[in-house]
């Protein structure tokens, strides 16, 4: 992996815009991601975080702006190609194949790599990190909690070993208990060296574990610095509970 | 009005002018007019291969525009509609034919275009229309829980099933003594099969099908602006919002598709009392549904005069194309793909020709 | 019972036949949710291009028999024609249309259908008269058991056929490109995000189901040597009841179309042999509209809740 020259973050949007058809999504958001940190984008719903992540995964296209990645645009590129520059990303509502096994989701993961012994050390990790998966390694993923199918989706998009991580919202739909173990997990999964964009509705767990935030309120950045200072500010506790 | 969650759309559908205009019976005593029109003036002067081209027309005008109540207002897939117009041809044509047997001793016609005899064709197209719309019913309920695929494999297989049917019927009896004979159940089974139904006869004129093309055209716009209308362009839209508003999405599908399928039993009951028509099977299987398809979608699924304009576009070109058979259904399939790939919206999309921005204007819209 | 055996195996060649049409639909359906109505007519354009080339190799049905490898060439023949014509249906007609609404694509596809038929009836492609196959297969009795006449020919129909979908099965559930076919037809916006080329998947799955059903085109010139002219009726309903084939073993379920198609043979032949055989195509559809009303996921499909 590639270190990034010092001084170039790792990920930066500068003024994307994106359109759903006729509807101005994101309306001009720049940020940046510097290699090692967890920057958390917050914001109320309908807010546009998601839809940035597709952005810089290419599930949508961006319709203005930058997406600049090692130093090189990457707003271009198809879905797949992103991928296998080093951009893994854990979409909303987990995505497993519900067909497919565990085995065979965190097997899919990997699609892009060849070397079979790797492949197989890292479904080993992701067995330690969650024992649950190992027990149910055979079972289809649809079968699976949401607790769980959330531990598989996170640990498959880790199978290509990225460096960047895109994750949105994991926390939703699952209890203060499990929630708590996969921000356990994602601090874990930063500490190894994977650089991580973090969309969250949860944005007292999000500060506690980020270095950096963003609020993003209908489109555009509201706020951004440390995630101890947001954590803190009045301007975010308006953003989320503002009437919108 | 600004409130309602079609507002969006409403600007498209606003009864203005054109509404106000298919008010009351004014229209309907128009149409009759110009019905009478070219039967007593333009189809004297024109001369007999242009009366029979008008009437052509004005078959495909009823059929295309019936079908865009499915395929255009509701979105719905149905490609068997030439079906139904089978089903209603031949109920008509037997009810004429037998009847004519039993009372008069032979099929010919009886009296002038309002005579005795037309009371019994005018009578036979309406019973073969409801017999179409007994059998819209009858695939329509069960059909349109499925999804929009599946509905067009089951339209298509119904229209197959209707073939195969009538191409297992007896002969048709060719004298006044052997329809005697014949009890009425037996009447039903004996339609011709393969060969045809030849010998139903010839009511149709000017005067008929235009009257019935000004029904259809009346009862499409009026359907469409009204809040059977409104459902059914919110189920196109988009059906799970709208069966989460509340509209009974399949009580309206249905009604739409028995309402197309009365009206194409009507086309058919026309077609078969066309001069020089025998009835076949064949004829009127699904490259027939296939033709129909076409028209609704090159004029604008939704929108009726794009139906009526297609109509008319395609049953003249192909005599004007005469000379290239061959290359005929090559462009049309073409054009179909093309069509969609470029602009499948068609002619006009949803709306009216007097709706787009030339006319619209002049209304101050 | 001699009668109730021959017929049985004429149901088992029948559905070999639909079998392998119906899981090019199911395969298009399965990866794309949409009704490949041009499907039909890709098997009757490998009917014909088996006797296209056959007879641009010089076998007519006046010459002698031709040697074993004929059989072989024609047929690798017509699939190869067949791939590419699918590859050509899918990237110009279907591809445009891929976020645009279904009724649109079935549209095209009726459009691509009408297209292929008449194409075909064109004086320097195929004609409109019908043909007659030559004999690539011998028709030799191999054995009669219980007084049943087993032919070559369609021991040979069944076998390929058989053949064909254990190397499909083999290609969809035991291989990483299988795999990834599987993902996509999941979810073809996640499967990108695994770094598959959703398009290379699609073109993929068109190729394959086209050559299937150009296989099934050249086993059916060789059972059944009268070939009508292109935009004959009877191509359209063959692909028709294929089509109903794969609806009824479960849309989307590959071993729902193998499943299907013999069912649907199986039907077909035993109404024409005991019931009527003027209805032979009414019982196909008596049977769909039966399995759309009771059970609409088909024999092996499974009820999902459409998301919204």
């Amino acid at each position: 992996m590639s270190l990034v020259a010092p001084g170039h973050p790792l990920l930066e949007l500068q003024d994307l815009h994106v359109h759903y058809g006729a509807i101005h999504a994101i309306k001009g958001i720049s940020l940046s991601v510097r290699q090692g940190e967890i920057l958390t984008l917050i914001g109320s719903n309908g807010a546009g975080k998601s839809t940035t992540l597709r952005a810089i995964s290419a599930l949508v296209r961006a319709s203005g702006g930058r997406i600049l990645y090692r130093g090189h645009a990457i707003q271009g590129y198809r879905a797949d190609q992103v991928v296998g520059m080093g951009i893994a990303h854990c979409p909303e509502g987990r995505g497993v194949f519900p067909a497919f096994t565990v085995r065979e989701n965190l097997e899919v993961g990997a699609f892009l790599r060849k070397d079979r012994e790797g492949i197989e050390a890292d479904i080993e990790t992701a067995f330690t990190r969650f024992p649950v998966l190992r027990q149910r390694a055979r079972q289809p993923a649809g079968t699976l909690s949401g607790g769980e199918q959330q531990m598989l989706a996170i640990s498959r998009a880790l199978m290509c070993r990225p460096a960047l991580l895109l994750l949105d919202e994991p926390s939703l739909g699952l209890a203060p208990q499990v929630v708590q173990t996969i921000f356990a997990i994602i601090r874990e999964i930063n500490r190894a060296g994977t650089t991580i964009l973090l969309v969250e509705q949860n944005a007292h767990m999000a500060l506690q574990v980020a270095h950096q935030a963003c609020v993003l309120d209908v489109g555009t950045v509201v706020a951004s610095g440390p995630a101890a200072d947001l954590a803190r500010s009045d301007e975010v506790k308006k953003a989320y509970l503002g009437g919108h | 009005m600004t409130a309602s969650p079609w507002a969006g759309k409403a600007g498209a559908l606003r009864p203005g002018t054109a509404a106000a205009a298919t008010a009351g019976v004014t229209p309907f005593a128009v149409g009759l007019l110009l019905a009478a029109a070219l039967q007593y003036a333009v189809g004297p002067a024109v001369g007999p291969f242009f009366s029979d081209l008008l009437i052509k027309i004005g078959i495909n005008v009823i059929l295309a525009v019936s079908l865009n109540v499915v395929n255009g207002y509701t979105g719905q897939f149905s490609i068997g509609h030439a079906g139904f117009m089978a089903v209603g041809g031949y109920a008509a044509g037997a009810l004429t034919y037998y009847t004519s047997m039993l009372a008069w001793g032979g099929p010919q016609v009886q009296g002038g275009v309002f005579g005795v005899g037309s009371a019994l064709f005018v009578g036979a197209c309406l019973v073969g229309g409801l017999v179409a719309a007994a059998a819209g019913w009858a695939v329509g309920l069960p059909s349109l829980r499925l999804r929009g695929d599946y509905l067009a494999i089951v339209t298509l297989g119904f229209g197959e099933i209707v073939r195969v049917l009538l191409q297992q019927t007896q002969d048709v009896p060719f004298t006044a003594d052997e329809a005697r004979a014949l009890s009425p159940v037996e009447m039903a089974t004996h339609l011709g099969g393969s060969l045809g139904f030849s010998g139903i006869p010839f009511y149709t004129n000017l005067f008929w099908v235009w009257c019935f093309v000004t029904l259809t055209l009346l009862v499409a716009y009026r359907l469409k602006e009204s809040t059977f209308g409104r459902a059914f362009l919110s189920i196109r839209e988009n059906e799970i919002a709208a069966e989460a508003m509340g509209v009974d999405t399949t009580r309206y599908k249905v009604r739409a598709f028995v309402i197309a399928a009365f009206f194409a039993g009507v086309a058919g009951a026309l077609f078969a009392h066309k001069i020089g028509t025998t009835l076949n099977p064949r004829e009127l299987g699904f490259m027939k549904s296939f033709d129909i398809v076409i028209m609704v979608v090159l004029g604008g699924m939704g929108s009726i005069s794009g139906a009526t304009i297609a109509a008319v576009l395609l049953t003249v070109l192909p005599e004007a194309l005469r000379g290239a058979a061959d290359y005929r259904m090559i462009v049309y399939a073409l054009m179909l793909v093309l069509v969609m790939i470029v602009r499948p919206q068609g002619l006009f999309g949803i709306r009216e020709i007097w709706e787009l921005p030339p006319f619209a204007r002049r209304r101050g819209r | 019972m001699t009668d109730l055996l021959q017929t049985l195996l004429n149901g088992l060649a029948v559905g070999s036949l639909y079998a392998l049409i119906a899981l090019g639909y199911t395969m298009v359906y399965g990866i794309l949710q949409f009704i490949n109505f041009a499907h039909g007519d890709v098997f009757m354009i490998g009917a014909w291009s088996a006797y296209a080339v056959a007879a641009a190799l010089g076998f007519t049905l006046a010459g002698g028999d031709p040697p074993g490898w004929a059989a072989v060439a024609v047929l690798l023949s017509s699939m190869g024609i067949c791939a590419v014509l699918g590859f050509f249906i899918e990237r110009f007609a279907y591809r445009p249309l891929r976020s645009a609404p279904r009724l649109n694509v079935l549209i095209t596809a009726i459009g691509v259908s009408l297209l292929l038929q008449n194409t075909g009836q064109l004086r320097p492609v195929f004609g409109t008269q019908p043909q007659s196959m030559p004999a690539l297969l011998p028709d030799t009795t191999l054995f009669q058991v219980a007084g049943v006449r087993v032919g070559l020919v369609d021991v040979t129909v069944v076998l390929l056929a058989v053949a064909m979908m254990v190397g499909l099965q083999w290609l969809v559930f035991r291989t990483r490109f299988g795999s990834a076919m599987r993902a996509v037809s999941h979810d073809h916006r996640i499967a990108a995000l695994m770094g598959i080329r959703v398009d290379t998947v699609i073109s993929f799955t068109f190729v394959v189901g086209s050559a299937l059903a150009a296989a099934a085109g050249f086993l059916f010139a060789m059972k059944y040597s009268g070939l009508k002219q292109p935009a004959d009726a009877t191509w359209v309903l063959l692909g028709l009841k294929a089509f109903v084939a794969a609806v009824v073993g479960g849309i989307g379920n590959l071993q729902g179309a193998m499943l299907g198609g013999l069912l649907i043979g199986m039907v077909e032949m035993l109404g024409a042999a005991y019931l009527s055989p003027h209805l032979r195509d009414l019982y196909v559809f008596v049977l769909l509209i039966g399995v759309l009303l009771f059970r609409p996921t088909g024999i092996m499909g499974s009820t999902s809740v459409e998301k919204v």
